[in-house]
């Protein structure tokens, strides 16, 4: 019986949180078109956010791109298609892995770090003071870093996509001697306007993903060191978790539209 | 000390706050007036911070009145409360500097939207410089608050409560954490900013010895109500042994 009251006070709690992200993502589309809009802060968070994650991303993309190419390698070459090798490839990669894993990524590297940091914020009155100061701190603090998440991703993912090809490509010269013009040539002949659109759309709300689960569990975080590491930890899962939810209905949504 | 000409310039009345089945405030009021030093005194978790904060606008007490100089904060829109806060200087527990910015940037940042509420204002930079000469640490004015001892932090938040020239300043534990020697310099520091551009400070603390030397008048909160009000020199001398029990060194 007790097991069962502890389960069901969890759903409670969970669909309590999901009611009050809502209302902080509504908050969060309130005050975004109200003056004064903080635009050096938003700067600065761009800044920080796209240029800390880049070598990251740049890192893991060739990786990615160098792996992958290795492993389906043999198999395309059972099959005798390893001429489609670059195809398949970009259309992987763009579609659907480059997205991805920038974004989860960027979950770890950009979502934990909002969480951690506005944590921080609050357990040391920060906010708090910013508030007394007769500044809107959700405004500064929250509106700015959702925005700055929800541009800076689909760059970063465009920075990831090429990046994984080049590493791609590189292998492909390497083992089957293909040039790296006709790789390219390739990769642009195959990829059309409904492989780059929907991929490109669903970064954006990767993005806004990533800066409102990060901003929330930040901005409520309990108090106390415990309460910045849950913040910082839960930012990251919560994070994760609905990013493959945004996908799987983008990927839906792709279908109905472009027909994939 | 006789409050009767002097100008009231922030009351309270019949606060109640709870959170959850904890009732924090159960009917607290003060008032105080121009010029004056209202010491707060109350054991830990007597709600002395969550008054405070209710002062303000950080917490939404359950009930009761909270009169600025003369407007209540209660029903006043979100713009209104922002003008009205500069009015108020606010020394957090922890000094709360913001941690990524330097010193010059934590003065700043009040000024940033509210430079016109400055009679005379010569500019951020000087600003600045002014208010980091009122607590003799203009050489830090490009070091990381992590850079400073704790001391100096408070000196810094002090720096920044005054930067908007307040007229009501809050003290939230202003010695707490602080070495006997450190606290008394803050303890002057705050008599000399009360001298120099006659605020009325409310200070909450549970330090004896700033109460006796700052004080011009005390309030004792226990289980959420003023349980008594006096000078020093009175609630030092009851005979109520809740009372005295505060005094005990």
């Amino acid at each position: 019986m007790s097991k069962s009251i502890s389960f069901l006070n969890r759903i409670k709690l969970f669909f309590a949180e999901i009611g009050d992200m809502t209302f902080f993502a509504g908050r969060f589309f309130k005050e975004v078109f109200k003056k004064p809009y903080e635009l050096k802060e938003l700067l600065r968070q761009c800044y920080n956010m796209g240029n800390r994650s880049l070598l990251l991303v740049i890192v893991t993309g060739f990786i990615i791109g160098l792996v992958f190419t290795l492993q389906s390698r043999p198999t395309l070459t059972d099959f005798g298609a390893v001429s489609w090798m670059p195809s398949m490839i970009s259309v992987s990669i763009v579609r659907e892995i480059g997205p991805v894993i920038v974004a989860l990524i960027c979950a770890g590297r950009i979502g934990s770090g909002i969480g951690a940091e506005l944590g921080s914020m609050k357990v040391t009155e920060q906010i708090d003071a910013m508030e007394v100061s007769g500044t809107n701190p959700f405004k500064y603090l929250v509106v700015t870093r959702i925005f700055a998440v929800t541009l800076m991703l689909p760059l970063l993912v465009i920075v990831g996509d090429a990046v994984a090809l080049v590493g791609s490509a590189m292998v492909e010269n390497m083992k089957g001697g293909v040039s790296y013009t006709l790789y390219f040539n390739k990769v642009f002949d195959t990829l059309s306007f409904s492989d780059i659109l929907p991929a490109t759309v669903k970064t954006i709300f990767f993005g806004f993903a990533i800066g409102l689960v990060g901003t929330y569990k930040g901005y409520n975080c309990a108090k106390g060191t415990v309460g910045v590491g849950d913040a910082s930890n839960t930012a990251v899962v919560y994070t994760s978790m609905l990013l493959f939810i945004i996908d799987f209905i983008a990927v839906f949504v792709s279908d109905i539209f472009f027909e994939i | 000390m006789n409050n009767e000409n002097k100008k009231l310039v922030l009351e309270l009345k019949d606060i109640h706050k709870s959170f959850g089945n904890n009732h924090v405030l159960k009917g607290f009021s003060l008032k105080l007036y121009e010029g004056e030093n209202l010491v707060i005194m109350g054991k830990s978790g007597s709600g002395k911070s969550v008054m405070v904060k209710c002062l303000v606008g950080l917490v939404q007490p359950d009930s009761g009145r909270i009169m600025i100089n003369g407007q209540n904060i209660i029903t006043m829109g979100q713009k209104e409360l922002d003008f009205l806060r500069t009015e108020i200087g606010f020394l957090f527990q922890g000094s709360a500097l913001y941690d990524s910015m330097t010193v010059r940037e934590n003065l700043e940042f009040p000024l940033r939207r509210h430079k016109d509420k400055i009679e005379n204002f010569e500019g951020t930079e000087a600003a600045v410089k002014q208010a980091l000469e009122s607590v003799g640490l203009l050489n830090t004015i490009d070091l990381m608050p992590d850079e400073l001892s704790g001391g100096m932090q408070r000196r810094i938040a002090l720096a920044r409560a005054l930067i908007l020239k307040p007229k009501i300043i809050m003290y939230d534990e202003p010695t707490t954490g602080l070495d006997p020697i450190t606290a008394n310099e803050i303890i002057e520091l705050m008599r000399n900013i009360q001298k120099k551009y006659n605020t009325s400070s409310l200070i909450i603390t549970h330090d004896v010895d700033c109460a006796r030397v700052i004080s011009n008048r005390m309030i004792l909160l226990v289980d959420g109500i003023n349980y008594a009000e006096g000078t020093y020199e009175q609630l030092s001398n009851s005979s109520d042994p809740q009372i005295r029990a505060f005094f005990k060194n």
